[in-house]
C-alpha cells in the first residue's frame, strides 16, 4: 500500500444539530480558509496523480478514489498564488461539489495543510468586501474571526464549478 | 384488507408497452382479406390483458379504448368480420392511442385526448355502422330492445378454479343484473373418491330476466372468457322466474360458496404469491430500467461462482502453510483463478446483451407509416435480428438507426415510375443487417436505391461554406459532408427529413458509444451505411501505450497495426504536414506529444514507435514512445467528476492503482485534422 491516510471526518464528529455551521479549515499560504463540513468526505496524502490532456494548469490530474476517476484541484494554483513543492503534509481533501442542476461531483482540492475544525454560527459571518468580481472573491460565502484570526469561508460549489471545470461537457 | 395498487403501476405498464408492442408487430404480419386466428388470438391476448390491468388499476380511458379494440378483434374471430387494409391501419393508430395514453400515466403527463377521442369513435362507427351491412342479422345487437332476457350457459373447464376464478362470483355478479333463474347440470360430478377438490365439474344454465345488453354481460365473464364455454342467447317474454326458485338458488350459492371456499382462497393466495415475488423484485429496478434475463444465463453464472469459490478454497489452503516447494501449485491455482474471473466477466456482461431485434422490431411499422406517406415501395429484410448488443448500447442506438432508416426511404430510394424507368424492379429494398465481427458490433443499412448524389452534396456543401469550391474531395470525403451540422441535401424539406439536423446528431451519438460510421455509395445502385459498434460499454481491449511518464490506453478494436518507423519512408508536406509511407498509403503522422503538450523521451521520429490506427473511415499513425502490454480494462467516465477531455473517451484503473487515460481514436483524427488545417493555412 501506498502511504495512504484516510481520515473519516465525518465520523468523527457529531453530525448533529449545529453542524450546518461546522467548518474545516486549512491553511493556503499563511492564510486560514474553511469548507462547509459536510461536503467534506475525506481527507488524503497528496498521492501522484496521472495528468489530464490539455486541461487547466490547476488541474493537477486524476486519482482513483475507491474505484471512481476524480479530478485534483491545486488550490494555490486556483487563485493564481506561488506554487510550493508537495510535502509529506501536503494533504487533500475530498470534498462533494453540487452543480446548478444539483448534480454533484466528488474532486479534491489540495491545500498546505489541514487546521482545524470551528462551530461558526451564522450570525458570526460578516459578507466579503465588495471588490470587483475576481474569482478569488465571488467563492468566498464570508469572513469570520476565530481567535483574532481571520477565517476564510469559501463557497465551493462556485469555486469548483467555474467554466474551465464544467463547459466542456457539453461537447 | 386495501392494498396500495399503485406500488403495481410500473409493473403494469411494463407489461402493457410489451403487449403493445406484440400487438403491433402481429398487427402487421396481418393480411387483408385472410383471417390468421393465431395472429388474432395473439392481438386478443395481449388487448384483454391490458384491458384487464387499466380496468382494475382504474384507467377507464385505456380501458374503454382496448375494450372496443377488442369487441372489433372478436369479430374478425369469430368470421365474422373480413380483415382489410383500412381496419389494420385503424388498429395500429388505437395502438399507438393506448402507447400514448399509457406514457401519459407513466410520466404523469398529458395524452392527445383528441385524437384518442376520435379513434375511438372511429371504431365505434366500424363496429355499429358497418355491422349491418355484413349478413349477420343473428348476432346483431337490434335485437336488444325487444329481448326480454338471455339464456346463458356457462360450462367453465376443470381448470378454471386453479386458475383463481369463482364461479359463484360470477353467478351473483349476474344476479344482480336481474332476476335469474339457474339450473346447475351435475352430468359431469365424478364419484366422490375420483373428485378433485380443485377441479370444476359443473355447468349451469341460468336464465337472466332482465333488460341488459349482451355487453353487460358479457362484461361478467370477461376474467373467465378463457377458462370457459359460454354461450349467450336472447330469450322471449315467455319466460316468468319464480321469486321463490330464486331464493332457494341464492341459498344454495352461500352454502357451496362456504364450502369451496378454503379451497378456493388457498389456490388463489398461492397463486398471488407466485406472482408477487418476481413482481416485487421487478418493482425495485423499474426506475433505471429492468433486464429480462434467461433462467439459463443465470444457472450459467451460478456455475461460475462456484468454481470460483472452489478455487478460492483451494488457494486459501495452499496459503496456509506455503512452502516453496507449492510454487507450481500455486501458478496453477492463479491461472484457475483467471479463468474463472474471465468467464464469470464474460458472462456477467452476457446479461446485458439483448438482441438486436429489440430495435429492429419497430421498422416495419415505421416503414409501412413512411412508404405510405411517400408514395413508395419497399421491401423491408432482416438479417441477423438475434446478434446481442449491450442494452446501453441498443438504447442509444435506436433513434440514430431510426433517423438513418427514414433517411434512405426518403432520399436513397426512389417512386416506383422512376424506379421502372431506371429499370429496376418496382419494390425498392432496404436491408438491415447486424453481425459481430472481432471485438464490435456491425450494423449495416443498405437500399437498392439512387445513392447519394455526389455533386449535389458538393454544391451544397460549397453553398453552405463548409468547403471551397476548387476544393478536390475523394467521394469518402464527399459523402463524410452530410454529417456536418446543418447539411441537407433534400430539395424540399419534407415531414420525414430534410431539415438538416440529424446527421450530425446520428454520428455524435455514435460516437459518444465509441463507434464510427461510414457511408459507402454508387449512383444509381444505392448506398450503404455500416456502423461500428463496440460489443460493451464496460469493458475493453485496450493497448498500453507510454509516451514520457504517461501511459494511454489505445482501443485494441481501432488498432489496425504497430510499426518500427524506416526514416526513409517518412515525407513530409510543406516541411509541415508528416507522412508515413506504408506500403501504398500515405498516412498522417500524428504526435500524441503534441497534441497533449506532454515531454516525450525523444522528439526524433526514429526513435518512436508508429501505431496504425482507423476512426470513422480514417487512418493516422500515432507516434508513441513505446508499446507496453496488452490488458482488459474496465471503462471508468470521467465526465462523473469532471469534464469531457477531447481526444479521450475515458479513464482505467491499471494493476497498480493508478489512473490511465483511454484515447478515443476518432476525437484524436479530428482533432489532428484540425491542428493539420491549422498548419497548412498559417503556411498558405
Amino acid at each position: 500500500m501506498s502511504a495512504l491516510e484516510t481520515v473519516d471526518v465525518n465520523t468523527n464528529y457529531d453530525v448533529g444539530e449545529g453542524a450546518e455551521n461546522q467548518y474545516l479549515t486549512f491553511m493556503l499560504m499563511g492564510e486560514e480558509y474553511g469548507v462547509d463540513i459536510l461536503r467534506v468526505q475525506e481527507i488524503r496524502c497528496w498521492q501522484t496523480v496521472t495528468t489530464l490532456p490539455n486541461a487547466p494548469v490547476y488541474v493537477k490530474g486524476v486519482v482513483n478514489i475507491r474505484g471512481s476517476i476524480v479530478p485534483v484541484v491545486d488550490l494555490r494554483m486556483r487563485f493564481g498564488m506561488e506554487e510550493v513543492e508537495y510535502t509529506p503534509v501536503t494533504v487533500v481533501i475530498v470534498v462533494k461539489v453540487l452543480n446548478e442542476e444539483g448534480r454533484e461531483r466528488v474532486m479534491g482540492v489540495v491545500v498546505d495543510t489541514v487546521s482545524d475544525t470551528y462551530i461558526i454560527p451564522e450570525e458570526n459571518m460578516k459578507p466579503a468586501p465588495e471588490f470587483g468580481d475576481s474569482i478569488d472573491l465571488t467563492c468566498v460565502k464570508g469572513l469570520a474571526t476565530v481567535n483574532d484570526n481571520m477565517l476564510i469561508l469559501l463557497d465551493i460549489d462556485r469555486l469548483l464549478n467555474s467554466d474551465e471545470l464544467t463547459v466542456l461537457e457539453r461537447g | 384488507m386495501t392494498i396500495d395498487l399503485s406500488q403495481f403501476h410500473a409493473i403494469f405498464l411494463e407489461e402493457s408497452f410489451e403487449g403493445l408492442q406484440v400487438m403491433e408487430s402481429s398487427l402487421l404480419n396481418m393480411i387483408e382479406g385472410e383471417t390468421d386466428v393465431d395472429i388474432i388470438n395473439n392481438i386478443f391476448r395481449a388487448a384483454h390483458s391490458i384491458k384487464g390491468g387499466s380496468a382494475t388499476f382504474g384507467f377507464s380511458n385505456v380501458a374503454a379504448l382496448t375494450h372496443v379494440l377488442e369487441t372489433l378483434l372478436d369479430e374478425f374471430r369469430s368470421d365474422k368480420r373480413i380483415v382489410t387494409k383500412d381496419l389494420i391501419s385503424l388498429l395500429l393508430e388505437s395502438v399507438d392511442c393506448v402507447r400514448d395514453m399509457l406514457s401519459a400515466i407513466q410520466d404523469g403527463g398529458k395524452y392527445n385526448e383528441s385524437s384518442a377521442i376520435e379513434v375511438q369513435n372511429k371504431l365505434q362507427q366500424v363496429l355499429t355502422g358497418e355491422i349491418l351491412s355484413i349478413n349477420n342479422p343473428d348476432e346483431a345487437e337490434e335485437i336488444e330492445s325487444d329481448v326480454q332476457g338471455w339464456r346463458i350457459l356457462f360450462s367453465p373447464y376443470p381448470s378454471m378454479l386453479q386458475n383463481g376464478n369463482d364461479p359463484f362470483r360470477i353467478i351473483r355478479e349476474i344476479q344482480s343484473l336481474g332476476s335469474v333463474k339457474i339450473e346447475v347440470d351435475l352430468e359431469k360430478l365424478p364419484i366422490l373418491a375420483e373428485l378433485d377438490p380443485e377441479d370444476c365439474y359443473l355447468s349451469w344454465e341460468i336464465l337472466l330476466h332482465a333488460a341488459v345488453s349482451k355487453d353487460e354481460i358479457n362484461e361478467v365473464f370477461e376474467w373467465v372468457i378463457d377458462d370457459c364455454d359460454l354461450k349467450i342467447e336472447p330469450i322471449g317474454s315467455d319466460v316468468v322466474i319464480q321469486d321463490t326458485d330464486n331464493e332457494i338458488i341464492e341459498e344454495m350459492l352461500s352454502t357451496a360458496a362456504n364450502a369451496r371456499d378454503d379451497v378456493v382462497k388457498g389456490d388463489q393466495e398461492s397463486e398471488s404469491l407466485s406472482r408477487l415475488s418476481p413482481e416485487v423484485k421487478h418493482k425495485r429496478t423499474t426506475n433505471s430500467g429492468s433486464i429480462r434475463v434467461g433462467i439459463d444465463k443465470v444457472d450459467e453464472m451460478i456455475n461460475m461462482v462456484s468454481e470460483l469459490v472452489i478455487t478460492q478454497s483451494m488457494l486459501g489452503q495452499l496459503g496456509e502453510d506455503f512452502t516453496m516447494v507449492d510454487i507450481e501449485k500455486l501458478k496453477e491455482g492463479l491461472c484457475q483463478l483467471e479463468r474463472n474471473t474471465r468467464e464469470l466477466q464474460e458472462s456477467v456482461m452476457r446479461i446485458r446483451m439483448l438482441p438486436i431485434s429489440f430495435v429492429f422490431n419497430r421498422f416495419p411499422r415505421m416503414i409501412r407509416d413512411l412508404s405510405n406517406e411517400l408514395g413508395k415501395q419497399v421491401e423491408l429484410r432482416l438479417s441477423g435480428e438475434q446478434t446481442e448488443v449491450d442494452k446501453t448500447v441498443m438504447e442509444k442506438i435506436g433513434d440514430p438507426l431510426i433517423h438513418l432508416v427514414r433517411n434512405s426511404l426518403d432520399h436513397g430510394l426512389e417512386k416506383p415510375d422512376i424506379r421502372v424507368a431506371n429499370g429496376k424492379p418496382e419494390i425498392g429494398i432496404l436491408h438491415l443487417n447486424a453481425y459481430h465481427k472481432g471485438g464490435s458490433i456491425i450494423i449495416e443499412i443498405s437500399d437498392d436505391g439512387a445513392g447519394l448524389d455526389r455533386d449535389k452534396i458538393r454544391n451544397k456543401a460549397i453553398q453552405n461554406g463548409l468547403i471551397a469550391d476548387d476544393d478536390i474531395l475523394t467521394d469518402e470525403k464527399i459523402y463524410d459532408l452530410i454529417f456536418q451540422a446543418g447539411f441537407s441535401t433534400a430539395d424540399q424539406v419534407s415531414d420525414v427529413s430534410g431539415r438538416g439536423v440529424g446527421m450530425d446528431v446520428v454520428r455524435k451519438n455514435i460516437r459518444e458509444l465509441g463507434g464510427s460510421i461510414v457511408i459507402k455509395s454508387t449512383p444509381g445502385e444505392g448506398s450503404k451505411i455500416t456502423i461500428h459498434l463496440p460489443l460493451t460499454l464496460a469493458i475493453m481491449d485496450g493497448q498500453l501505450v507510454r509516451v514520457g511518464d504517461e501511459i494511454y490506453i489505445i482501443p485494441l478494436v481501432s488498432i489496425i497495426e504497430s510499426l518500427q518507423i524506416k526514416p526513409e519512408k517518412v515525407k513530409s508536406i510543406t516541411g509541415k504536414m508528416e507522412l508515413y509511407k506504408l506500403r501504398e498509403e500515405y498516412l498522417n503522422i500524428t504526435r500524441l506529444y503534441q497534441l497533449f503538450t506532454l515531454t516525450p523521451d525523444s522528439e526524433d521520429i526514429n526513435d518512436g514507435l508508429l501505431v496504425v490506427v482507423e476512426g470513422d473511415g480514417a487512418k493516422v499513425g500515432l507516434y508513441v514512445d513505446e508499446l507496453l502490454g496488452q490488458q482488459q480494462v474496465v471503462i471508468k467516465s470521467l465526465e462523473t467528476n469532471y469534464k469531457h477531455i477531447n481526444g479521450v473517451s475515458g479513464a482505467t484503473i491499471l494493476g497498480d492503482g493508478t489512473v490511465a487515460m483511454i484515447l478515443d481514436v476518432p476525437g484524436l483524427i479530428a482533432i489532428s485534422k484540425d491542428r493539420a488545417e491549422n498548419t497548412v493555412e498559417r503556411v498558405a
